[in-house]
C-alpha cells in the first residue's frame, strides 16, 4: 500500500466511523430522548405511555398532599389549559412548592396520572427552565 | 479606583494583543525577525498585564467594594473570606476575566519558554493566539466588563449562590478552565504550523507537552468536578450528563484523542493531517462549551444567567475561529505531505482505532447535548438524559477500552496478531474467568455494569503488562505514565460499575429514635438540632450508624437556609469506608414528628475520583519524563 492509499483508507475510515455514530445516535434518540409535556398537551394529544417524559407546569394551590408513609407526596400541575395528578416519591427539591413551576421526569399512568422520578425546581428563584417559559406563554398561564 | 485601575489594564492588554496580531502578520509576510522577536516580549506583558487586572478584581471582592455592581450583585460582606475570593470567578464576567488571563498567560508562556519551535513558528503560533485573545478581550470589554461601576453604590451584596460556597470553587473552575484553555496552544500551534507548513515530526514534539499539560487539568477539573456535584447537590450521584458536564467532557475526549496522535505524529511521522484536524477540534470543543454554559441556551443545573447577547456573541467568535482554522486547513492540507506509513496489526493501527472510537464517543456526546437545542428551532421540547449517553457512549466506552488494553502490547510500524494475542493471554483468561464469575455469582446486575467490571478487571491487569520483564529503572518515565493513566481508566470504570450494580438505596420517614438499615449498615435517627453557621442556619440529623455490633462514627446531615440570598440547600453527610461510602440526605420537612431521610450504600464508589486522580498522576509523570528527556538533548547539544 503507498502513502497516499494509506491516507485514503484512514479518511474513509474516520468518515465510517462518524457516519456510524451519527446513526447510533439518530436511533438511540428516537428510543431515549425524553419530550416535555404540558397538562394541555396531553389533553390534545393524547397519553403518551411508551416512554418516559418530562411533565411541566404550575403546582396547584393546596393541592400538595403527603402520604401515611411520610416520603410519597401527591399533587397537581396545572398550566391554565388542563391538569394532571401527580405522584411523587422522595426528598423533594428545596423550592418545590405550591403556584411555583415544576418539571417532573417519570411516565404516564394509564388512568392519566404521572408517576414521577425526579422533581426538578430550580436552586435559583428567578429560573424557569426554558422549555416550561415558552409554553406557558403559549398556554397564557404567564402574564408576563 | 482599583476597578478603574483594573479596567485600564485589561484595555492595555487587549490593544498589546491587537498590536501582537499586526506585528504576526507585518513580519510573517516580510520575514523581519526584529518584529517577530518584538512579539515575544508583546506577549509576555500581555500576560502580565491581565493577571494584574486580575488581581485588582480579586482585590475587589475581598475589600467587598459594593460600588462595583458584579460585587454588589455577586456577592455580601458577611461572606467567609475564602468565598469573597473564589467569588470572583463564581460569576458570568470574573470567569470571563478568568478564561482570557489563562489564554493571555498561556501565549506568555509560549513566549518566554518554547525553544524548540523555529522563529517563524513560533511567531505563527503567537499571532494565532493574539488572534484568539482580541476576540475574547472585545467579548470581554464590550458585553461583560467585569469592573463596571453602580451608582449609587449599593449598601449590602446580593450574595452568592449558597450552591457555590463551597471549596469545591475555590479549584474546580480555575483548574479546568487552565485545562479547556490550555487547549488554546494546541490550536495556535496547528494554525502556526499550517501557516509554516511546518506539519511534521518536531512540531508534534514540541506541542505535546503543552497538550498534556492542559489534558492534566481538564482531567483533574472534571474529577473534582464530578466529586464537587457528588457531596454537594445531595443527589447521591457523580455525574448527570448535564450539558454542563458533558461541555467539559467533549474537550476532555477530543483531547484525549489529540494526545495519542500526537504521539504517533512525533514518534512515526504518521498521523498529520488528523493531528492538526484533533488541535483545532479539541479547542472548538473548549469554545463550544463556553458558549453552552455560558448563553445558558440549554437547560441545566448550571444555568445561571440566561443573556442571549452573550450567547450570540460567543456563538460569532465560535464560528469566526472555527470557521476560519477549518478554511486554513482545507486550503493547505493539500500542501502537507503524506506521513510514513504503518502495517494493519501494528500500535499506530491501534492508536488510530482509539481515535476512531474516541471520536465517536464524542460525536455521541456532541449529538445528545445538542439535540434539545436543533429539535427547539423546529418547536419540540426534548431532553436526552442519561438512558441515551448511558446506552451510547456507555457501549462504545467499553469497546474503547479493549483497544486501550492491547495498543501498548503492539509493536510499532509492524507486529504479529498471534504474538500479540501470547502477549495478553492472561488478561483475556481473566475476563473469561470474572464473566463467568459475574453470571453465577450477581445474576441480576445489567449489562453494562456487568461488562463493566469484568473488563475492567482485564484491563487493570493488562494495563500494567507492558512493565513485565523490563529494567523497571530503566523504563522511561512517559512510559510509567502511560501504564499509571491505562490503570486509572480501568480503576475509575471499576468503580463506576460497582456503584450502578451494587448500590443500596433507602428513602423513608424516622422519627427520633426510629431504625432503619441500608446495605449491610443499621442507621437510627438519635436527634435533630438547630445549629448556626456564618452566614446559614440549619437543621442538623445526629444518625448512628453501625455495622452488626460495631458502631461507625456518627453522620451528620444538615438541612441548610443560607440568609443571603435566603435558600435553602442539602448537606449531605458522607462516611468513607475503605470499600465504599454511606451517603446521607436530610429532608428538611418534619412531618407528624417524622424526618425524611435518603440513605445510599455505595459500594467502590471511591474508586471513580481515585482513578481520576491516577489518570491524572500519569499525565504529570508523562510530561515530566517528556520535558526531562527535552532538557536533557538540549544539554547535549549543547555541549556537542
Amino acid at each position: 500500500m503507498k502513502a497516499k492509499h494509506q491516507r485514503l483508507t484512514l479518511v474513509l475510515l474516520a468518515c465510517a466511523a462518524m457516519i456510524g455514530a451519527v446513526l447510533l445516535a439518530m436511533s438511540a434518540l428516537s428510543d431515549k430522548a425524553a419530550y416535555f409535556y404540558a397538562p394541555g398537551d396531553v389533553k390534545r394529544q393524547g397519553l403518551p405511555l411508551d416512554r418516559p417524559v418530562r411533565l411541566g407546569g404550575m403546582v396547584q394551590e393546596k393541592s400538595i398532599k403527603r402520604q401515611a408513609d411520610g416520603v410519597t407526596i401527591t399533587f397537581i400541575v396545572e398550566d391554565g389549559v388542563s391538569t394532571v395528578p401527580v405522584q411523587f416519591t422522595g426528598i423533594v427539591p428545596d423550592l418545590f412548592k405550591e403556584k411555583s413551576g415544576v418539571v417532573a421526569e417519570g411516565r404516564f399512568q394509564k388512568d392519566g396520572s404521572f408517576v414521577a422520578d425526579n422533581l426538578l425546581a430550580k436552586h435559583d428563584e428567578k429560573y424557569m427552565p426554558p422549555e416550561l417559559e415558552g409554553k406557558m406563554h403559549k398556554t397564557g398561564s404567564v402574564a408576563k | 479606583m482599583i476597578a478603574e485601575a483594573g479596567l485600564a489594564l485589561l484595555w492595555l492588554a487587549a490593544s498589546l494583543a491587537l498590536l501582537q496580531l499586526a506585528l504576526g502578520i507585518i513580519g510573517l509576510r516580510q520575514k523581519q525577525d526584529a518584529l517577530l522577536d518584538g512579539m515575544r516580549v508583546i506577549a509576555g506583558m500581555q500576560g502580565l498585564l491581565v493577571a494584574l487586572s486580575f488581581c485588582a478584581l480579586i482585590w475587589i471582592f475581598l475589600s467587598s467594594d459594593m460600588s462595583v455592581k458584579l460585587v454588589a450583585t455577586n456577592s455580601h460582606s458577611a461572606k467567609p473570606w475564602l468565598y469573597k475570593l473564589a467569588g470572583a470567578w463564581g460569576n458570568h464576567e470574573g470567569s470571563m476575566l478568568l478564561w482570557v488571563m489563562i489564554l493571555a498567560l498561556s501565549g506568555s508562556l509560549i513566549a518566554l519558554f518554547e525553544k524548540s519551535l523555529s522563529r517563524e513558528m513560533k511567531a505563527a503560533t503567537l499571532m494565532a493566539q493574539a488572534a484568539i485573545s482580541v476576540g475574547f478581550y472585545a467579548f470581554l470589554l464590550f458585553s461583560s466588563s467585569p469592573f463596571e461601576r453602580l451608582i449609587p453604590a449599593a449598601k449590602e451584596g446580593v450574595g452568592l449562590n449558597p450552591v457555590l460556597q463551597d471549596p469545591g470553587l475555590v479549584f474546580h473552575p480555575p483548574t479546568l478552565y487552565v485545562g479547556y484553555v490550555g487547549l488554546s496552544v494546541a490550536f495556535s500551534f496547528a494554525v502556526g504550523a499550517l501557516l509554516t507548513q511546518q506539519v511534521n515530526a518536531a512540531f508534534a514534539r514540541a506541542m505535546r507537552p503543552w497538550v498534556l499539560g492542559a489534558w492534566v487539568f481538564l482531567t483533574l477539573g472534571i474529577t473534582a468536578g464530578s466529586y464537587w456535584a457528588y457531596y454537594e447537590l445531595g443527589w447521591g450521584g457523580w455525574w448527570f450528563w448535564d450539558p454542563v458536564e458533558n461541555a467539559s467532557l467533549m474537550p476532555w475526549l477530543a483531547a484525549t484523542a489529540l494526545l495519542h496522535s500526537v504521539t504517533v505524529l512525533a514518534t512515526r511521522d504518521a498521523l498529520r493531517a488528523w493531528t492538526v484536524m484533533l488541535a483545532v477540534i479539541a479547542f472548538s470543543m473548549s469554545m463550544l462549551g463556553t458558549f453552552l454554559v455560558r448563553s445558558g441556551i440549554l437547560t441545566s443545573v448550571h444555568a445561571f444567567a440566561v443573556d442571549p447577547e452573550r450567547g450570540t456573541f460567543i456563538l460569532a467568535l465560535l464560528g469566526l475561529y472555527i470557521g476560519g482554522a477549518l478554511l486554513l486547513f482545507a486550503m493547505r492540507i493539500g500542501a502537507v505531505r503524506e506521513g510514513k506509513r504503518f502495517e494493519l496489526v501494528s500500535r499506530e493501527s491501534a492508536l488510530v482505532v482509539n481515535n476512531l472510537f474516541l471520536s465517536v464517543i464524542l460525536g455521541l456526546v456532541l449529538i445528545g447535548t445538542l439535540y434539545p437545542l436543533i429539535m427547539q428551532s423546529f418547536d419540540k421540547q426534548v431532553s436526552v438524559g442519561p438512558p441515551y449517553f448511558n446506552l451510547t457512549a456507555g457501549s462504545v466506552t467499553l469497546a474503547l477500552v479493549v483497544f486501550m488494553a492491547t495498543g501498548p502490547m503492539i509493536r510499532w510500524r509492524h507486529d504479529e496478531a498471534q504474538a500479540v494475542i501470547r502477549r495478553l493471554i492472561i488478561p483475556i483468561a481473566v475476563v473469561f474467568v470474572a464473566l463467568v464469575g459475574v453470571v453465577v455469582m450477581a445474576p441480576g446486575i445489567s449489562t453494562l455494569s456487568a461488562f463493566g467490571l469484568v473488563l475492567s478487571l482485564g484491563v487493570g491487569i493488562a494495563s500494567v503488562a507492558p512493565l513485565w520483564r523490563r529494567n523497571l529503572r530503566r523504563t522511561p518515565l512517559f512510559t510509567y505514565g502511560m501504564v499509571i493513566a491505562h490503570l486509572g481508566v480501568a480503576v475509575a470504570m471499576a468503580g463506576m460499575a460497582a456503584d450502578s450494580a451494587f448500590m443500596k438505596e433507602r428513602l423513608i420517614a424516622l422519627p427520633v429514635g426510629g431504625r432503619t438499615d441500608v446495605g449491610p449498615f443499621s442507621v437510627r435517627l438519635a436527634g435533630i438540632e438547630p445549629i448556626v453557621g456564618p452566614n446559614w442556619t440549619a437543621l442538623e440529623a445526629r444518625l448512628e450508624v453501625a455495622r452488626g455490633a460495631r458502631n461507625l462514627p456518627p453522620m451528620l446531615p444538615q438541612a441548610r437556609t443560607f440568609t443571603s440570598p435566603i435558600t435553602e440547600t442539602s448537606e449531605a453527610a458522607i462516611s468513607t469506608r475503605w470499600n465504599g461510602q454511606i451517603y446521607a440526605a436530610l429532608g428538611k420537612s418534619e412531618v407528624n414528628g417524622r424526618w425524611q431521610l435518603r440513605l445510599w450504600w455505595k459500594p467502590f464508589v471511591t474508586l471513580i475520583w481515585f482513578g481520576g486522580i491516577l489518570v491524572a498522576l500519569g499525565g504529570v509523570l508523562a510530561l515530566w519524563g517528556r520535558l526531562r528527556r527535552q532538557a536533557v538533548a538540549e544539554y547535549r547539544k549543547g555541549w556537542g
